[in-house]
């Protein structure tokens, strides 16, 4: 088992430092940059609003369930929404479910190169697969994810205004002036740094898995799991880490 | 001219090529044959570098290959063209792009220069109408047509066919020979091919190798093998019952040419 760890995490890293060369073809690597920040960020902005649309709104509805004290104000539903969007749930919740669709969308892509030979093919026109499939995949992860996130944690916010206006738990005064109560910038930038880190993990990790598939079909699917699995348990154990280091 | 010295290959414990060496001329057909597990799709990818070899040299036109600097390597990659069993065309891409997906990599030229040396090889496999397909749009034979034009847009040097006629009728398979062929005449390349179609070997076969259990059993040509007595080479080729009366027919034609009666009095 540990032994399996190592050799996994070892093929990781050269598959890391394999991907750093020069590209063969500097208009092929933009094309092949845009048409995965397209399929990345364009690809899975829809799954991104309705989620943090529902997280948002429910997030508000729970909070203002437990707080049923008189001494609280209720705009503090709003603080609480805020922080707990922007802290946790806008990068990891957004991520974990990015995991699933981009992370298996990668492995199975990268799966199916492998086994119908197309990386062979490219192996042998003297072109750095790793260099040409891989790293685009990773730059545009790094670059959309963020955005994909940002873009969860305003919906989020609104949606919890929203689910409160129409619940008719608070107006939407008493939420403005919850979101400006005690505002810590710094949190905006953990949130972020956050998810640099997990777009990282969401196009690595299922690169490796589709990158080294070996045998067929049933093969792709297995490795496509594996790499969802993977992702989701490193990106829960990068919170951990993260949030005690940093917060 | 791709020569190999020596080579071995094994995955741990297990010997694939024992120690195998051929030579695989230039502006000939050279057929790898083989059952199943013989050794021969390691014997290719060994000489188009997707696989290293444990031992041993493949020498492109004198020149180690393994010992080659990666710019080097990449330089004589880019004078190979393959085919691959199952196509290996990039699915998301049409006809027209897989075929000028090498020529956008390496090619230098405007793109209407491109465009144009795309139709010429679309055209060389009668492919022209197809040029705006998705690989997924066409059949087997088509697929295999597209990944002969992709192997030759940048004029390569060294053609390398996996199994080009597997999945194919009959008469598809003839046609991918007789183009194979043609291809190998018309621009002198070293043409290495990996199959079991007989129809390939008695055709195509210029120059023939014969693997059995990782090791070359028999090197001849077409026309050697009809009056071979190589027992394994036998029992291979000519299977079945209706293979060997046909055997037998052709080797009566053969016979009554004088030059073949020459040639079997000297062996």
């Amino acid at each position: 088992m540990e032994f399996r760890f190592f050799h996994h995490f070892g093929s990781y890293l050269l598959m890391l430092k394999g991907m750093f060369t020069r590209p063969e073809n500097m208009r092929m690597f933009w094309k092949e940059f845009m048409r995965q920040c397209v399929d990345i960020g364009i690809g899975s902005l829809g799954i991104v609003l309705i989620i943090s649309l529902f997280m948002g709104g429910v997030t508000t509805l729970q909070i203002a369930y437990q707080l049923v004290s008189p001494i609280i104000p209720r705009s503090t539903i709003a603080q609480i929404v805020r922080d707990t969007i922007i802290l946790e749930f806008a990068p990891t919740l957004t991520c974990i479910v990015l995991a699933g669709v981009v992370g298996s969308k990668i492995a199975s892509e990268l799966g199916n190169m492998r086994v119908s030979e197309q990386i062979d093919a490219q192996e042998i026109m003297g072109i750095n697969t790793k260099g040409y499939l891989i790293l685009p995949k990773i730059m545009a992860a790094v670059i959309m994810i963020p955005c994909l996130i940002s873009i969860a944690g305003f919906l989020g916010i609104w949606g919890g205004q929203k689910a409160g206006e129409l619940g008719g738990i608070l107006s939407s005064d008493q939420y403005w002036q919850g979101l400006r109560q005690d505002f810590r910038a710094y949190n905006i930038f953990f949130a972020l740094f956050k998810s640099f880190v997990f777009a990282f993990i969401i196009a690595s990790v299922p690169s490796y898995y589709g990158y080294h598939v070996q045998g067929g079909a049933l093969e792709i699917g297995k490795a496509s799991t594996s790499a969802v699995v993977v992702t989701c348990v490193l990106i829960l154990f990068m919170d951990f880490v993260l949030a005690a280091l940093l917060l | 001219m791709i020569e190999l010295v020596n080579i071995k290959k094994g995955f741990g414990d297990k010997i694939i090529l024992p120690d195998v060496s051929a030579v695989m001329e230039t502006g000939k057909v050279n057929l790898i044959i083989g059952s199943s597990g013989s050794g021969k799709t390691v014997m290719m990818k060994c000489m188009v570098g997707l696989m290293e070899v444990d031992a041993g040299k493949i020498l492109y036109n004198g020149e180690d290959f393994g010992a080659m600097a990666d710019q080097e390597k990449k330089e004589i990659r880019q004078q190979i063209g393959m085919l691959f069993q199952g196509s290996a065309l990039f699915d998301s891409m049409t006809v027209e792009q897989n075929v000028m997906f090498p020529l956008d990599m390496f090619g230098k030229g405007t793109l209407r220069e491109k465009k144009a040396r795309v139709m010429e090889c679309l055209e060389r496999v009668q492919l022209k109408d197809a040029a705006k397909k998705f690989p997924a749009e066409i059949s087997g034979g088509m697929k295999k047509r597209v990944g002969i034009a992709r192997a030759i847009v940048l004029n390569p040097k060294y053609l390398f066919c996996d199994e080009p006629n597997s999945g194919l009728d009959p008469q598809t398979s003839l046609l991918i020979d007789k183009l194979i062929k043609e291809l190998t005449l018309e621009y002198n390349i070293t043409t290495v091919i990996n199959t079991h179609d007989m129809n390939t070997v008695m055709e195509s076969g210029d120059h023939i190798v014969y693997m059995y259990k990782g090791r070359k059993q028999w090197e001849g040509s077409n026309k050697d093998i009809i009056f071979s007595k190589d027992e394994k080479l036998n029992d291979f080729i000519f299977a079945s019952d209706f293979l060997r009366d046909a055997k037998e027919m052709r080797q009566m034609e053969m016979f009554q040419s004088q030059d073949w009666r020459n040639k079997l009095k000297k062996d």
